[in-house]
């Protein structure tokens, strides 16, 4: 992502580091929730909207 | 307001349509929940955030331009939803560490568990529109073209609300700047709008849902 231009001094190491391990724990935290099993009143959510729009559709 | 106009509208048959757009629905909802909790910090109100970008989306469908990134649409809409009801009804309340800590349920094998609830604090102390761009570009990987058109902003601009929300983040993180209080909504306030959007939506929804 960012390209290493000015010599490497430890500060710089240091920030680059914190920067990659902050960026890697903000991408943790969305996946996280991405890959949690969908909670069942989202089906619900719309199974409601598709008999809203379609009532011959109706579950049996 | 929702995003792209309806002008180049597909002469598919509705029906048809409509059950793709459903199907597609469904298997963005995970990233709707994850963008809805990383944009709120919260656990509860985040799936209704959700949930109301369903809603939201399938009333304005025909809107929606097939062949488009659908993903940026939802996300654009939920956006929306976020900023119009924290306007109007999450109020200011004392932060609540356990609560902060549950945030977000991630497994114990992911190394520095503690480390990600930090973040996920600090993230919320974040001004809005560093967090949002953050979230979009850092986390869940819009380029900063898709990212400007969801904000509704300037390129240029959402970079440099992403590199200054990194830095903002760091010090945070480092201790500079103190996590601030956060805010939550009110027990069930947008599980009602909901229900009553539903309502709207199914005039013989029962009251089957409610607790």
């Amino acid at each position: 992502m960012s390209k290493d231009k000015a010599p490497i001094t430890d500060k710089a190491r240091y920030a680059r580091l914190r920067r990659e391990a902050i960026g890697q724990g903000l991408r943790r935290l969305y996946d996280g929730v991405v890959h949690e099993p969908v909670p069942d009143e989202f089906m619900d959510l719309l199974k409601k909207i598709d008999e809203s729009t379609d009532p011959e559709r109706a579950p049996s | 307001m929702m995003g792209r106009s309806a002008m180049d509208r597909p002469t598919q048959s509705t029906g048809n349509s409509d059950d793709t757009f459903k199907a597609e629905l469904l298997t963005l909802v995970p990233y709707l929940r994850a963008f809805a909790r990383s944009l709120s910090g919260r656990h509860e109100g985040a799936d209704d955030l959700a949930q109301e970008t369903l809603v939201k989306a399938w009333q304005s469908r025909s809107s929606y331009l097939p062949g488009t990134n659908l993903k940026a649409w939802l996300f654009t809409i939920l956006r929306n939803q976020f900023y119009s009801e924290r306007r109007r009804a999450w109020r200011q309340e004392p932060w609540d560490s356990e609560k902060a800590a549950n945030l977000h349920s991630y497994s114990e094998s992911q190394t520095a568990a503690a480390d990600l609830s930090d973040i996920a604090r600090a993230l919320q102390a974040l001004p809005n529109e560093q967090r949002e761009a953050l979230i979009l570009v850092g986390a869940g990987g819009f380029a900063y073209e898709e990212a400007a058109k969801i904000i509704n902003c300037a390129v240029g601009t959402v970079k440099s609300r992403v590199a200054r929300g990194r830095r903002a983040l760091m010090a945070i993180l480092d201790g500079d700047e103190q996590l601030p209080m956060s805010d939550r909504p009110p027990e069930g306030e947008a599980a009602r709008e909901i229900l009553s959007q539903l309502d709207r939506l199914v005039p013989h929804h029962g009251g089957d849902k409610r607790r």
